[in-house]
């Protein structure tokens, strides 16, 4: 019985194996015979038996063991053992093993083999699997080959030269001249192994490259001798021949031509004759017009070139080929940067493929869709780009989310158009949008101020509708508790009013607060705009002071945090609610981040300590005023849970202040001992030493410079104008924990009377998140 | 380049592998898993590339075989499936009107004649006769040597 049949009884029988255990039964017996096989002398069956093993490998079992078998059989004199002695180092032994160096020997001497089925077998390995010093050691060998042999073993050693250069870049100038005379050969299979050699030194290394630019007429002629030869049976696939080397010229004239006027200019004409006469009705057409398109975007060519080119990946979209639309939407990704105005003519194409089934499709052309919108198109696009949102696959949504907010952004032809898109946008993925949408949008609606009355009305009902997506319901109980009086007017000329009563807007926001769908972030917004109502409605102020007195016992203590100091606004300093709840004012961009340099004071008004401490008559202000510098450091610009973000300067905006203190904080509240503060209004310039404590002729004064952005100076001044001295003078400062605090050295600590002397101390503040 | 090929069927069992860079057994074992996982997941109606790391792939069925390539990000999508394409052709020609289980009982051969058709990664021969031709040779040589061999020797 022949050998090979015994290869195909085992394969037979693995197949029939009816359960994994089964099978791992027969592969175990079998790999045992063959193991016993191997430590056995040479006999007949030895290839047979690696080929066996080389199927087990493939199954996904061990086979190791196989290595050293390869390593004989390479060395045997016989062809059969040689091949599949070579399949099985290609297939079991890689660069990472040792076995692998064994093999370099029989390899070179292979390579001498006066038959050229033997020596191509030591090329293909060696080419596959050659590591870096097999490459070294064979790299003459392969030279060799590449001058003076058949064009059978020529094209293989080519390709070996490849591999070796791949490896060992510095052994490119040993093949260079060898390369340059290869391009003179007529077969294809030469030749197509002497263009990717070429390729592979020319990106590799730039001297060889101006060297090889000698060349492009002579790639010249060879193509255009491919593309006007009429039918060879040898190489003709579907009306073009020899595809394969046509895209490898091409991509080597590409990287010849890039950055270089004569070379491009040399291939201007026979880029023109392959993108008219190549037909493209099949797949390997295509592949070279896509090459083509690909070459012309990339060279210096003529503007009449690049816009047929643009023309053919246009005719490419209307393809019925799925993969051709594919491809032409990635080649327009590319260049819509560059030929912006060529693209644009396509836009209609590209905006119905977004309805294309494909996945892929749809994602490469909502990324163009998004890349095309200017300020021309921006309504109707935008139109197309909320239809396909309604009905995208989920893991586009959030990109298409972001692209069509930037869109809005960037060319919006109305504030009311763009918060109306923001607003569909939320309606319809609101899941998916991004974190910094919500205080984006809010500032948006502040600044549109003619719009409150429409935004607010629009935002109720949509909040009405629906309170499941985080980031609409949040910016409706925003606008609700800012603009609640709008809302309760009942009259708007923009869109059709509806009537509300005050309990229907109460009972909207304890709705949110009360379902499980919100988030924590969300019920605090509806908390405080809960409160804010309270000054802008007049009879349920009782509904809403029992809400707030009952999420005081509240699990979460952010909730619980806020209702408590609400219900110490309501119990203790009603006086000054209104002031506190007043309406924000217009904020601009530069106010979200990090504020700017001011420091004297940031005008902020302090509010309801929980626990009056009575600190030291001496160390009290200090805190006290720190925390007031400290409270510009606090900005945080990603906090979502921020209504109305940051401290702005101007000395209006009471209401954030209070939650801007009480998110960042309690402690804060603590150092305060109920004092009070007279605002100051905020310089938007240079800082000014603020005098923070003038008392028996002891003054006590707080200098802030910002040297860098993230981090704040201050230095106290102490002076002592009156008859005693005073000593064991200290300070204490607290900040809150996203704050680093760094206190350097007074320069004493007692000062003597009569502004003798002065005492200075600095403090580094440096808060990270800024 | 192309960085490898794989040969599955529709159940995902692996009928010919071949990789054209250095790869550690386990990473061969979990791209062979991930790749599929992502080919068999796809719809009929969608095109035949993917993403994957920085690679593009490009698969076509054939039958019941998924023939799987993987190719650097600056290559030619169409001319890998042209790639594919012409492997299959030769594969048919060779094994007359080739299926699985030919390749399946013969995978060594399938081998031979995807070494006389690509190299390091590339493709060696454009002409599907001039290989062919090739492979006859081989397989002629192969031949005489194994009759040879199982000669009785008096």
């Amino acid at each position: 019985m022949s050998p090979s049949v015994r290869l195909q009884e085992m394969i037979r029988v693995i197949r029939s194996a009816r359960t994994q255990g089964e099978e791992r039964g027969v592969i175990q017996r079998e790999c045992a015979a063959i193991r016993a096989q191997f430590r056995q002398a040479d006999n007949g069956g030895r290839s047979h038996n690696l080929a066996k093993l080389l199927y087990v490998h493939m199954l996904g079992y061990p086979a190791h063991f196989g290595q050293m078998e390869c390593v004989r059989l390479i060395a045997s004199p016989r062809y059969n053992e040689k091949r599949v002695g070579y399949l099985g180092a290609m297939m079991l032994l890689d660069e990472n093993q040792d076995a692998s160096l064994l093999i370099t020997n029989s390899i070179k001497n292979d390579l001498a083999h006066s038959s050229q089925y033997v020596q191509s077998l030591a090329l293909c390995t060696l080419a596959c699997m050659g590591s870096a010093e097999m490459c070294r050691d064979l790299a003459s060998e392969i030279d060799r080959l590449l001058r003076a042999s058949s064009s059978y073993i020529k094209k293989k050693a080519t390709l070996c030269a490849v591999h070796i250069v791949r490896k060992v870049p510095e052994l490119g100038e040993l093949f260079t001249p060898a390369a340059r005379a290869l391009l003179a050969e007529k077969n294809h299979g030469v030749l197509h192994g002497a263009v990717i050699l070429i390729t592979e030194l020319c990106e590799r290394n730039a001297q060889t490259l101006v060297q090889f630019r000698e060349a492009v007429p002579e790639l010249v002629h060879i193509m255009r001798g491919l593309v006007t030869s009429g039918y060879s049976p040898e190489h003709t696939v579907a009306g073009i021949s020899d595809p394969f080397l046509q895209v490898r010229i091409l991509r080597l004239l590409r990287i010849l031509g890039r950055n270089n006027d004569t070379a491009s200019d040399a291939m201007n004409d026979l880029l023109a004759q392959v993108a008219t006469n190549t037909d493209s009705s099949k797949t390997a057409g295509s592949a070279v017009l896509y090459e083509t398109v690909l070459t012309v975007m990339d060279i210096k060519s003529e503007s009449g070139l690049r816009v047929l080119a643009v023309n053919i990946l246009g005719r490419f979209l209307l393809n019925n080929d799925r993969n051709i639309r594919y491809i032409s939407m990635t080649s327009l990704q590319k260049i819509v940067s560059t030929d912006h105005n060529a693209v644009q003519r396509h836009r209609g194409t590209i905006v119905d493929c977004l309805k294309d089934q494909d996945a892929s499709v749809k994602r490469r052309a909502l990324e163009l869709s998004l890349a095309l919108v200017s300020a021309i198109n921006i309504r109707s696009m935008m139109k197309e780009l909320l239809l396909f949102l309604s009905t995208c696959p989920p893991e586009l949504k959030s990109h298409a989310a972001s692209g069509i907010f930037n869109a809005a952004e960037r060319y919006s032809p109305s504030q009311r158009w763009h918060i109306d898109t923001i607003l569909h946008v939320l309606i319809t993925a609101g899941a998916d949008v991004r974190d910094e949408t919500v205080p984006n949008l809010i500032q948006l609606i502040t600044n549109a101020s003619q719009l409150h009355c429409y935004t607010v009305h629009k935002l109720y009902r949509a909040l009405v509708a629906d309170i499941s997506q985080q980031p609409l319901v949040q910016v409706a109980c925003w606008c609700i508790g800012e603009y609640g009086d709008s809302l309760l007017q009942g009259e708007c000329e923009e869109t059709e009013p509806i009537q509300v009563t005050e309990d229907d807007i109460l009972d909207a926001l304890e709705t949110v607060l009360q379902s499980h769908m919100s988030s924590p972030a969300t019920r605090g917004f509806a908390l405080t705009a809960t409160m804010k109502l309270s000054t802008r409605i007049t009879e349920n102020v009782d509904r809403i002071r029992s809400i707030v007195s009952i999420y005081g016992s509240c699990m979460d203590v952010e909730l619980q945090q806020r209702a408590v100091e609400y219900n110490a606004l309501f119990k203790k300093y009603d006086h000054m609610r209104a002031a506190v709840l007043e309406k924000m004012p217009v904020m601009d961009r530069s106010s979200m981040g990090p504020t700017n340099g001011e420091s004297g004071g940031g005008g902020v008004q302090e509010l309801e300590p929980t626990k009056p401490k009575q600190p030291e008559m001496m160390v009290a202000p200090q805190p006290a005023s720190q925390v007031c510098d400290l409270l510009d450091l606090l900005s945080d610009p990603d906090e979502p849970s921020l209504p109305g973000g940051p401290l702005g300067p101007g000395g209006g905006p009471l209401g954030p202040a209070g939650l801007m203190s009480g998110s960042a904080g309690g402690d804060l509240l603590y150092l305060l001992g109920g004092l009070e503060l007279t605002p100051t209004p905020t310089p938007a310039t240079a800082p000014a030493a603020v005098t923070v404590y003038d008392k028996s002729g002891v003054v006590l004064k707080l200098s802030c410079e910002r040297p860098l952005d993230a981090s704040q100076t201050i230095t106290l001044t102490a002076t002592n104008t009156s008859d005693h001295d005073i000593s064991s003078l200290t300070l204490q400062a607290a900040v809150p924990k996203n704050v680093q605090l760094q206190m350097k050295a007074p320069s004493g600590d007692s000062l003597p009377a009569r502004s003798s002397a002065v005492v200075t101390q600095t403090v580094l503040l440096n808060n990270p998140n800024k | 380049m192309m960085h490898f090929l794989l040969l599955f069927s529709r159940q995902g069992r692996l009928r010919l592998q071949k990789w054209f860079t250095p790869t550690p057994e386990r990473e061969k074992k979990k791209i062979i898993r991930d790749m599929t996982a992502m080919v068999l997941a796809r719809k009929p109606k969608t095109c035949n590339f993917l993403h994957w790391m920085d690679q593009k792939v490009v698969y076509k069925r054939y039958a019941s075989l998924f023939f799987c390539l993987a190719i650097d990000d600056q290559e030619n999508e169409l001319l890998a499936l042209e790639i594919l394409h012409r492997y299959v052709e030769l594969l048919d020609k060779y094994f007359g009107n080739v299926c699985e289980l030919d390749i399946i009982f013969n995978f060594e051969k399938a081998y031979f004649i995807l070494d006389e058709f690509l190299i390091g990664g590339e493709v060696q021969e454009t002409s599907k006769q001039t290989v062919a031709r090739c492979i006859e040779a081989s397989d002629m040589l192969q031949e005489t040597m194994e009759e040879y061999m199982s000669k009785p020797a008096f």
